[in-house]
């Protein structure tokens, strides 16, 4: 394939003799211009009435003359041996394509090929059983807009060598396409009325690539390549074709630009005066441009290296397509084009510019907003891959092994890394809008605290570092708005644009929220949408959206005051309201154990985390890749539905809880504890890559949450478990007083004595009167409470009765 | 097929040797040839040193298309190029078509065929390299000082390309042999267009440097930047290596003047005009008498800028190493009683100095860097600008430093994360952006009262990252990319550091406040190239490089230790106090040239952490506010 043509040669050396070049040259090399007419590929006809539009996507392609094979290039004979002997030899110069069999066989295409296990957005409506294409012209006919997108897969799927040609010679079999679709579509709807004629957009070439792979063999070749906008510019006008003007007889000319150069007409044709003829700006055709730069996804990006950008080409109706920070698939031409000569100078530089001339932009986040993710972790396993995944489901310890895979360096806490990494598979997602309840959330909440310098930072980088979308914030520095989005007006277009705060950007990831207590009241009541519902609601500037979002979170207060261990009681040291902490589906604690055996343990868990050698750690833990990849996968191919016992299973486990606190007049579990279990053995499920939940999810859904209950919701006065006491959390020296109001309380009551029922306003008052400090109602409510527990009395209503 | 190229007489004329090639027709293999030839002369003893460095000369006496050297930091990295990698030409008199080679070359010939059915395309990628950022003026000048001064050769830049290939083809023909060494002044002062070029380069120079940002990560720097243009093997290379890269020298004024005249011209009609900004224009294709293009040839990671030490890995070089070794308590000796001396007497304080200044990070487990030891030192002095006099006796002995005050106006305005201009699309470099083993000297003393605006607060955040995970996430607008780095970050202070620190110590100055100015005047700071100080500098550099184990013993008795500490007092030794505790031991054993931990060493770490810890309780309850 010749390299694209530059205009700068013409400029060099307009004399230099090119027919001497082509003597010499094996095959012919430079075009004489006169096979221009000779062209297949011949735009600008128009078809019963229906105008045809220039493709500056293409390039030039009527550039392109008819050659015989026989008689010129033998070479190529092998190429299209398989086409039938008999017929045309006649192919584009340059190529193997054959117009006339190109035609047909795409038409056959168009007419024959049935996907019916097609999932495409785009074909929602359509009937799968039916040839696709054909009723996307239908489509066409009806709402007229004149592109036929066609996905490469199809194609290739039908016809390979086609799909080959078309991904070699982009430029000449697109246009041949075009022909055959639009002959299509006459000969059927042969009244309809369209703009202009239609225009056929392949999009998912199989080459499908990230730009590092990109190189010099993919100039001028249909590609495929996934990336990121970061800077899309205005619009560029581009001209078509000059209009000219004679300033003497008032004669016009039209004349096409070709590859970028007009051909000024030396002499009016009328008046045969030359150097007369003026170009008229507002009568030439303009078509519309627009740069766009691609940069590489971060996902596809090697460590430590810079990412990558090209520079892609929109043309016409594709330009505003698509605004910076999308994520978008683009197909197109890879182009290059040399640097332009100087005249003046006699040398040139030896290095192309490249770009791409899109033809189909495809948002690969678009989709998000119907709720669908798992397309968009379009994570390609090989082969490979899947099956050693699939080899290491099947372990029996499977879910111990990825537990203990998961922050290697940190020592112990099983159950915390258990409960994260069920975090990190999620539950199913299930629908209820039919019902009228949306969406149930899929996604687990994990709280932890504990005592100080027990690595809860460390696990939270851990968690961010693991999964593709994580965001990492401390709640001492978040505002609502930091969290959420706020609404600025952009500096450079004056447009009010929606900057988005960590929530958003942890869609689909995990938002880690380090130092949740000191994080303000008002900002910690914006979580309270995101966990349950998942969506997120801004009104700022008389702007008011509601941004779906599924982030599973896992938040950590940092450490409550360390106390001796003959206080087994440990609360949050700031009362957080109840509805925040309902939404976390486990709750931990992180202690230090403080028992010798434990700190030996420690010891060598540290000492050898820093002085092993590197593959004696390796050996012992599963790949952070592997991790990463097996999450992945469940994440994108399990959904794992209750089985009947699983069912069974989990309506007594709710049964248990709550009849654990109902006796006591207390509420040990809400109905929140029963979806935390569900979503919990989902997620168990999904670790075992398990289509169906099955006790043993139950059972370790149950386990684990007892676990986080039993760590940091024990009354430990009863041993019983009452979720009320994390809300409670009060303070040692808050405690110590409320102990002494007890014992005033009680003294009180046995000097008075007389009846065994009193007033409660009363009492409180009596206990004000006689106390030096002052009591709040809270305060009394506490010291009640305390002498109920001690079955001194009880409260009923607003009477307090003396017990014994 | 012959290439003659002498390598210890200058004559690199590398690039011809495409032209032979290409002569003969013989296009496959002839690359690996030339890579393999130049790796085998710069392995011959001296070839290193002959070839000129483009750190040390400057650039108008290089002579363009030759081999030279340039010890660097990658601190962008631009897109892939594709490049007519071999191409024909044809004479437009005799029509004799030729095939030239477009490798390790920027600009191609005349009358190139376009529709030459030869022409191969290739790719080469481009880094933007700077000198490495903070380097002491000790590390770049004895570098320096070994490189003679070879390429004081007039400048060709004058003759017409037919001249060159008409000599170089003909190496017979070649000029005076240019002898190693300085040459004799008269020669090249004789000469006009050498004189010429000496006189007019700098001033143009100057007066273009004032509009183009070179780009440099630290404030103040200055010296050659580069755009290195490597061949193979892109993907090993890092952002933030730093590199010895031995490659060809191009500055061919063709390259600024092609890129005037796409400023200038602004036709719709071309293509290429739109795809570019000028911002990008200036930034991609800056004037080549500024930022010159090296053609990479070979090229080596450097492990240390330390000129005084071998630049291969220590293993290799068993006599260097046992000799340092050997050295290595004595000079540890020394060296605590000088920096004992510059701590106003605390001779504990200059312990754990010491271990800060050879702490490394060696290891990353998962999230976790591991042998990070960033030092709080409290209770400066605020007099006689203590501070900074510590700071220079620091970049006294390390190969690269750099000084950030905690101002209010440094932390609001400076920018010290890079970040991403797409406009220009290029990495703007951030303070942050430092080559490992930088020391990053962060004085907090300085800090004011005020208020920390966004920026401020980013830069504030960036520092406590860097210093807890040793890394920096480059903001990237749309997203951020982490990119890890190895930086020993030392914190002056007078209370507890705003910022977190693996170790705090508290300056107990043994000299009474009133005669700390008096004292500070008549510091006695070593002369620059001592003996003495040099010894420290390679002690320094070698610590940090030592491998290090610890065997099964050590590890049982470190373990009994921890469980009997907990079991006095549980409060008092916590896992994070052992993580410490066995970076302290590490560093002590390396600071003397131990390369596994000995039961002495343990139960010296644990004194010195003992005393430490005694030292920030006491100074807790002095300043009641402490937290």
């Amino acid at each position: 394939m010749a390299m694209p043509t530059s205009p700068g040669t013409d400029l060099l050396s307009p004399a230099a003799p090119q027919d001497t070049s082509l003597l010499s040259s094996p095959r012919p090399s430079v075009l004489p211009p006169d096979v221009d007419m000779s062209s297949p590929l011949m735009y600008g006809t128009p078809i019963r009435g229906t105008p045809a539009r220039q493709r500056p996507d293409l390039g030039s392609v009527r550039k392109a003359p008819q050659v015989d094979l026989q008689s010129e290039q033998p070479v190529s004979d092998a190429t299209v041996g398989s086409e039938p002997s008999g017929g045309q030899r006649l192919v584009i110069w340059g190529t193997d394509v054959n117009v006339n069999i190109c035609k047909e066989k795409f038409q056959r295409f168009v007419q024959r090929f049935v996907d019916p296990t097609s999932t495409e957005d785009e074909n929602a409506g359509l009937d799968l059983n039916e040839p696709l294409y054909s009723q996307k012209l239908e489509e066409i006919s009806v709402v007229g807009d004149p592109v036929l997108n066609v996905n490469c897969r199809h194609l290739q799927s039908f016809d390979a060598e086609l799909y080959r040609q078309l991904v070699s010679y982009p430029q000449e079999v697109i246009p041949t396409f075009d022909m055959a679709i639009n002959d299509l579509f006459f000969d059927r709807f042969p009244d309809s009325f369209l703009e202009y004629q239609i225009q056929v957009r392949p999009y998912n070439a199989l080459k499908t690539r990230n730009m590092r792979s990109l190189n010099p063999e993919d100039i001028d070749q249909l590609i495929t390549i996934s990336g990121m906008v970061i800077r899309t510019s205005q619009l560029i006008p581009e001209m078509q074709e000059a209009f000219f003007q004679c300033s003497i007889c008032g004669a016009s000319a039209r004349v096409e630009v070709d590859r970028g150069r007009i051909a000024e007409p030396a002499a009016c044709r009328h008046c045969n005066v030359s150097h007369s003829m003026a170009l008229i700006h507002n009568r030439s055709l303009f078509s519309d441009k627009q740069m766009v730069k691609i940069q590489e996804s971060p996902e596809d990006m090697p460590a430590g290296q810079t990412p990558h950008t090209i520079v892609v080409y929109a043309h016409n109706d594709l330009v505003d397509k698509v605004q910076p920070g999308d994520r978008i698939n683009i197909t197109g031409i890879y182009r290059a084009v040399p640097m332009r000569a100087n005249p003046l100078q006699s040398s040139v530089k030896s290095v192309y510019k490249t770009h791409i001339d899109v033809i189909h932009f495809r948002k690969t986040d678009e989709k998000r907003l119907h709720g669908l993710d798992e397309d968009a972790e379009q994570k390609l396993f090989t082969e490979d891959r899947v099956q050693s995944l699939k080899e290491l489901s099947l372990k029996p310890d499977v879910y111990e092994r990825l537990a203990s895979a998961l922050a290697p360096s940190i020592y112990e806490h099983e159950d915390i890394k258990k409960g994260i990494l069920l975090q990190l598979f999620g539950g199913s997602r299930k629908d209820f809008s039919q019902t009228g309840r949306g969406h149930f959330r899929a996604e687990v909440n994990i709280l932890l605290c504990g005592d100080p310098g027990t690595s809860k930072s460390q696990l939270l980088q851990y968690v961010y570092n693991l999964v593709p979308r994580g965001q990492y914030t401390s709640g001492k520095g978040s505002s609502a708005v930091g969290l959420t989005a706020y609404v600025m007006k952009d500096p450079e277009t004056r447009q009010l644009v929606l900057q988005t705060g960590a929530l958003v950007l942890s869609d689909n990831g995990i938002c880690c929220i380090d130092e949740f207590d000191k994080m303000s009241d008002n900002t910690r009541s914006v979580l309270h949408e995101v966990m349950e519902q998942q969506t997120l609601s801004i009104a700022k500037q008389h702007v008011i959206l509601a941004l779906p979002v599924s982030v599973p979170h896992r938040v950590r207060p940092s450490p409550c005051p360390s106390r001796t261990v003959s206080v087994p009681h440990r609360v949050l040291p700031s009362p957080c309201p109840l509805c925040l902490f309902l939404r976390f589906d486990l709750i931990f604690l992180m202690l230090d154990p403080q028992d010798e055996a434990y700190d030996r343990r420690l010891a060598h868990h540290l000492v050898s985390l820093y002085y092993h050698g590197e593959e004696q750690m390796e050996e012992e833990f599963l790949d952070m890749s592997v991790l990463k990849d097996y999450i992945a996968y469940a994440r994108t191919y399990i959904s794992p539905r209750l089985s009947e016992e699983a069912s069974q299973a989990l309506i007594e486990a709710y049964v248990d809880m709550r009849k654990i606190g109902s006796g006591r007049g207390m509420v040990s579990a809400y109905p929140r504890q029963l979806e935390s279990l569900i979503r919990l053995s989902e997620a168990h499920a999904k670790v075992r890559f398990s289509e169906r939940v099955e006790t043993i999810d139950v059972e370790e859904a149950k386990r684990l949450h007892r676990e986080a209950l039993k760590q940091s919701a024990t009354d430990p006065r009863t041993g019983f478990v009452d979720i009320s006491i994390l809300t409670t959390g009060m303070s040692a020296t808050a405690r110590k007083r409320k102990e002494e109001v007890a014992q005033a309380l009680k003294k009180m009551i046995q000097t008075k004595a007389r009846t065994p029922a009193m007033k409660y306003q009363q009492l409180l008052e009596e206990l004000r009167a006689q106390s030096e400090t002052a009591v709040t109602k809270e305060l009394f409510d506490e010291a009640l409470r305390a002498l109920a527990d001690e079955d001194y009395l009880t409260v009923t209503g607003k009477t307090v009765r003396l017990l014994a | 097929n012959f290439i003659s190229f002498d390598l210890t007489n200058n004559r690199c004329v590398v690039i011809k040797s495409c032209f032979y090639m290409s002569h003969n027709n013989s296009t496959s293999g002839w690359e690996e040839k030339v890579v393999k030839f130049f790796k085998e002369q710069l392995k011959e003893k001296d070839a290193r040193t002959a070839v000129p460095s483009l750190n040390d000369v400057p650039l108008h006496y290089l002579k363009p298309n030759s081999l030279v050297k340039f010890r660097c930091f990658i601190q962008d990295m631009f897109d892939p190029e594709f490049y007519m990698g071999a191409y024909e030409t044809v004479d437009p008199s005799s029509k004799a078509k030729m095939m030239q080679c477009g490798k390790y070359k920027d600009v191609a010939e005349c009358s190139v065929d376009f529709h030459s059915s030869n022409t191969v395309n290739a790719e080469r990628q481009t880094f933007y390299c700077v000198p490495v950022p903070g380097e002491s003026p000790y590390a770049s000048e004895s570098q320096g000082r070994v490189v003679p001064s070879t390429s004081y050769a007039p400048s060709r830049q004058k003759r017409s390309y037919e001249d060159d290939d008409d000599m170089d083809t003909h190496p017979q023909k070649q000029r005076e042999p240019n002898s190693v060494g300085p040459q004799s002044p008269d020669n090249h002062h004789g000469n006009a267009d050498c004189k010429r070029q000496e006189t007019e380069a700098p001033s143009s120079q100057a007066a273009s440097a004032s509009h183009l940002d070179l780009n440099f990560p630290l404030p103040g720097e200055k010296g050659p930047s580069c755009l290195v243009k490597v061949y193979e093997d892109w993907d090993s290379f890092k952002l933030n290596d730093m590199l010895e890269v031995y490659g060809i020298l191009s500055v061919s004024p063709v390259l600024s003047v092609l890129a005037d005249e796409k400023e200038t011209s602004s036709s719709l009609l071309d293509p290429t005009d739109s795809m570019e900004t000028a911002a990008e224009q200036r930034v991609h294709c800056p004037p080549a008498s500024l930022v010159p293009r090296l053609h990479l040839v070979h090229s080596q990671r450097l492990l240390h800028n330390n000129p005084l030490m071998p630049l291969t890995v220590m293993e290799q070089n068993t006599a260097f190493l046992s000799s340092t070794l050997s050295e290595m308590a004595a000079v540890r000796a020394e060296l605590l009683t000088y920096f004992t001396h510059v701590l106003l007497g605390d001779t504990l304080a200059a312990e754990y100095l010491i271990l800060h200044l050879i702490s490394n990070v060696y290891n990353r487990r998962d999230v976790l860097p591991l042998g990070k030891f960033t030092l709080n030192l409290s209770g400066c002095p605020t007099v006689g600008s203590y501070t900074e006099r510590l700071y220079h006796i620091i970049q006294q002995l390390v190969p690269s430093s750099f000084y950030l005050g905690m101002t209010l106006q440094n932390l609001n305005q400076m920018r010290l994360v890079p970040k991403k201009d797409y406009v220009a699309n290029r990495l703007v470099s951030g303070a942050l952006q430092v080559p490992k083993n930088t020391s990053l000297f962060l004085d907090e003393t300085r800090l004011e009262q005020g208020q920390l605006d966004t920026a401020g607060v980013h830069n504030v955040t960036a520092l406590g990252n860097l210093i807890s995970w040793q890394k920096v996430d480059y903001d990237f607008n749309f997203h951020q990319m982490e990119f890890p780095c190895n930086v020993n970050v030392l914190v002056t202070s007078e209370g507890r550091s705003l910022l977190p620190s693996d170790c705090q110590i508290h300056l107990q100055p043994q000299i009474p406040p009133s005669q700390i100015e008096e004292y500070l005047s008549s510091l006695h700071v070593p002369s620059d190239s001592s003996s003495q100080v040099n010894k420290f500098r390679i002690f320094l550099g070698v610590a940090r490089l030592l491998d290090y184990s610890i065997s099964d013993e050590v590890t049982k008795s470190v373990e009994d230790d921890f469980v009997d500490m907990r079991k006095d007092d549980p409060q008092s030794v916590s896992a994070e106090d052992l993580h410490r505790m066995l970076v302290v031991a590490r560093l002590l054993s390396l600071s003397l040239g131990q390369t596994t931990l000995c039961r002495d060493s343990w139960m010296r770490a644990k004194h010195i952490e003992m005393q430490r810890k005694t030292r920030v309780e006491q100074q807790k309850c002095v300043n009641g506010n402490e937290p």
